[in-house]
Parts: structure tokens; sequence; C-alpha cells
């Protein structure tokens, strides 16, 4: 074992742990803090794939951006720490069969496939090349995600206002 | 980088990371914090007439290191309706949100802790991490004046980070390079090469970038400030409404971390502003150790010049603090939204236009 691998399998641990967290604690603002974490795992995972554009891009949008207004909204709501999150179990064998289906049908996916494998060689950055496919390749694509946004944005504004 | 040399000196991976990693720790932030909260105390006493700490030390400047030891002997206080885990893990996070930017920011030519190519794309997005640690430790206090300090701190910090990647990006379209060593070097040379003199470019393309630029200097200077939560902004630890903002329930070493994090903050941003504005760790009149033919001199002068153009802006953030009152919440966003955003976009679409001349 390298030191590469022990640092996959701290940051693996790190993000499936607390997602398992994530889902299973009862207090709420528990569960946004876990998320941080696990968001941050995947950050972890993305650069040692050396995908540092989107690791950093990860970091920016969901920790800094999205979680940041997840804990605004479970820390401005009046004592929402009290309230109990009811998760109990309902219709239990058709959800157990819907898992074990869709838990077959991923296994199955991972094994048949014929995984493409690359030797990891250390690249300068990836974000010269995301740069130039984008504006040239994609450049209407990403036009258009743009006007989304922009109108998302509007829209957000506008309701925010009444 | 000083990760190699390691590497080779040890010759061992983990422990080359380990070294280079608490390097600027010891060598760095910690003498940094003790000389910067002596020299707050100082010059607000001297703006303000008076002496500020003379015991301790010939005029004081050993008052940090007994504040220090007062804080180590200090107990630990945690309240019992706190949160303990998130109340114990928030001055950590914090900690390390504001020590990961220490990473990319390049001394001097011959030590920097990671010669990643999206430095400067790095140092903006770690900053998220100081945003949840202060939210946690605003929560977790439990206490209404920690919880609104946090938010107020939350709010700015999220608002202001937009007018700064205008400018970042605005930089970027200049220098066509994220990395923090090449866009140093970009500026190399004498001062009238740094980047708001227009940077290394033959033509009248320089000359017309000089105004924008300064606009940007200025446009990244008061959003920086405001997002080191300093006054003028610094409604989330407003004294006179919020006892002290998000650390108000914390004592001891933790309340030590936070401050050390204060101050790491403080020279970080300084330092951003030097690398993309004022030529990095350059020399603005070229370097002794080349004109004598000694080439270990120039690494150490940077070095001297970094934190020299770093610790000058430091000051400049303390003259503020004694100088201007404070904004009021609305005006604080009206500031950032209504003002330096669009000014900031304006400002881009103008330099996207001179570079492309």
């Amino acid at each position: 074992m390298t030191v590469y691998d022990i640092t996959f399998y701290l940051f693996a641990l790190i993000t499936l742990g607390s997602a398992f967290f994530v889902v299973t604690i009862r207090n709420i603002v528990y569960s946004a803090f876990f998320l941080l974490f696990t968001l941050f795992g995947i950050t972890g995972l993305y650069v040692l794939l050396s995908a540092d554009f989107i690791a950093i891009v990860q970091l920016v949008v969901y920790v800094g951006g999205i979680l940041v207004l997840l804990l605004f909204g479970v820390m401005l709501t009046h004592k929402i720490t009290n309230v109990q999150i009811k998760s109990g179990t309902l219709q239990i064998i058709p959800s157990a069969i819907a898992v074990i289906v869709l838990a077959f049908a991923l296994i199955k996916i991972f094994l048949s496939t014929n995984w493409k494998t690359f030797q990891l060689t250390a690249q300068n950055s990836s974000v010269q090349g995301l740069g130039v496919l984008l504006v040239n390749q994609y450049s209407v694509v990403f036009e258009l995600l743009g006007i989304l946004l922009l109108i998302a944005l509007i829209g957000a504004a506008s309701m925010a206002r009444r | 980088m000083i990760y190699e040399y390691f590497s080779n000196l040890t010759g061992s991976e983990v422990l080359a990371s380990i070294i280079s990693a608490f390097l600027p720790l010891f060598l760095f932030i910690l003498p940094f914090a003790l000389i910067a909260v002596l020299l707050e105390r100082k010059v607000s006493a001297h703006m303000q007439d008076r002496l500020g700490p003379m015991r301790v030390g010939y005029h004081g400047i050993l008052q940090t290191i007994a504040d220090i030891l007062k804080l180590i002997q200090k107990e630990d206080i945690i309240a019992d309706q706190n949160d303990k885990p998130l109340f114990n893990i928030a001055p950590v996070l914090v900690f390390a949100g504001s020590y990961a930017v220490f990473a990319a920011i390049p001394f001097s030519s011959s030590y920097l802790g990671s010669n990643i190519d999206l430095g400067l794309f790095f140092i903006v997005g770690i900053s998220g991490l100081v945003v949840a640690g202060i939210l946690m430790a605003g929560w977790a206090s439990n206490n209404k004046y920690t919880l609104l300090g946090a938010m107020r701190s939350a709010a700015q910090l999220i608002s202001y980070e937009i007018p700064t990647i205008m400018i970042v990006v605005t930089v970027l379209m200049v220098t066509g390079t994220l990395n923090l060593k090449e866009i140093t070097e970009l500026q190399s040379g004498y001062f009238w090469n740094w980047l708001i003199f227009g940077g290394n470019i033959a033509g009248i393309a320089k000359y017309l970038l000089i105004p924008f630029m300064f606009v940007g200097f200025v446009i990244i200077y008061i959003s920086t400030l405001a997002e080191v939560n300093r006054t003028p902004f610094d409604i989330p630890e407003a004294e006179s409404e919020l006892v002290s903002g998000y650390h108000t329930e914390y004592s001891g070493m933790k309340f030590a971390m936070f401050f050390l994090a204060e101050y790491a903050n403080m020279f970080a941003v300084s330092a951003i502003v030097v690398l993309l504005f004022f030529g990095g760790y350059h020399s603005p009149f070229g370097y002794l150790g080349n004109t004598l033919g000694l080439s270990w001199l120039v690494p150490i002068e940077q070095l001297f010049w970094f934190t020299f153009k770093g610790i000058g802006f430091v000051l400049v953030q303390m003259w503020l603090r004694w100088t201007l009152p404070r904004l009021r919440v609305d005006q604080l966003m009206a500031v950032c939204w209504k003002y330096l955003i669009p000014i900031a976009f304006v400002n881009l679409l103008i330099v996207g236009l001179i570079t492309l001349l």
C-alpha cells in the first residue's frame, strides 16, 4: 500500500461514513454538518483522480454555496432541532424488493462493464482543456446553461420581492 | 518546491509532506500573529494618542507572549447547553480553512507549498470551509448573539465573494493563468511591470489598462476587507451590538485559535492583493543578489519583499479599522450588490476588450 492508497481509503471512509450519518442521525443540524464532510471527502477523491478543476468547483459550489445556504435555512428556522424526525418503516416488502432489484442491477452493471483503465500520469491541469472544449465544441450548450442560470436568478429575485 | 527539497533530504514522502505542511505555521503564521496582535494594539493606541501596552518588556513588546501564556493557562469553559462536539470542532475547522490558503501562496521563488495550476482558484474555494466553521461555532454556542453574528458573517462572506471572484477573473484575462507563481513571474522586473501599472505588456494596451486595474485593486481590497470581517465591515463581531459575535462563548486556547485564524486570514487576503496587483514576491527595484552575483541571496530578498508588502497592507487594514465607523447591515449589502458588483462587471468587460486589442 502506497501513501496514495492510504489517502484514497481515508477519503473514501470520510465520504461513506459521513454520508451514512447524514441519513441516519436524528438531529437535522448534525446531518447538515455531516454533509459538509461528505462533500469534502468527494473533493479529496477528485483530487486523487487528478481532476483538479472539478475538485475546486466542488468546494466552491457545494461547500461554499449550497451547504452554507442549507445551514442558513436550518439555523434560521425557529426551533428546528426540537422537531423529532419521524423515520419509521412503511411498506417493507415492496421497498425491499425494489432495493434488491436495484442493487442487483447496479452490481451486474459494475461487473459486466468493460472499464477503460488509464495509467495515472501527472498532468499539468485539466482547466485549459476544459475551457477550450467549453467555448469551441460545446459553446451553444454552455451559453444555454448560462441563460438558464440567469432565468433562475431572475425568477428567484422576483419571488423574493413578493 | 519545498516538498521536493524535504523529500530529497529525508527520503520519505510522508515525512516530507508533514514537514512542509507544518512549516508555514511555525515559521510564519505564529510569529506573524505575535507581531500583528501587538502591532494592532500599538497602532490603535498611537492613532488615539495613547501609549498602548507599556509594562511587559521595552514599550510592551513582550505583551503578546504574556497574553499567550495567560490563554494557555485559562480554563476551557464549555457551557452546559452548548453543543459539545460541534463546539469543539468549530475552531479547528475555521483555522483549517484559513491555514489551507497558505499552501498555495508563493512566499518567494523557492518557497511555495504547492505549485498547483489553480492556485488562485483554490484560495477562493477553500474559504468556504471558514464560512461553515463560523456557522458551526455560532450555532453550537447556543446563544443568540453568536448565532446572529455567525449569520451576518456568513451572509457577508458569501456576498463579498462575488466581487472578489469578478476581479480575479479580470486579472485572469490579462495574465492567462491561475498559477500564482506564473502570475508573479509575469510581473518580474521593475515596479512598472506590476499588474496595477498594466503588467508586462508592450504597447498602448498597458497604458489603457492602468485605470481599470486600479479600479480592480480598490474593489478587491474592499471586498477582501469584508471577507476577513474587519472594520468598517465588522458587523459580525460588532461589540456594541453582539458582544463579540460568533466567538463570544469561547475561552482559552479555542478562542486563541479563532484569533490566530483571523490574523492568518488578514495576511492571506493581503497576500492575494499583493500577488495579483503588486508583483508578488518581486522586488520593485531589482535585486541586490543579482548585482553582487550572489544567487542565494535572491530568494531571501524575495521573502523579505513579499512579507514587507503583505504587512504593509495589513497595516492599512489596521489603519482603516481605527479610522472608519462601522456600516449598517443594509448599507453593507447595498455596497456589495449595488456598487461593487456592477462596477466589477463593467470593469471585467472593459478589460476584456482591451486585452482583445
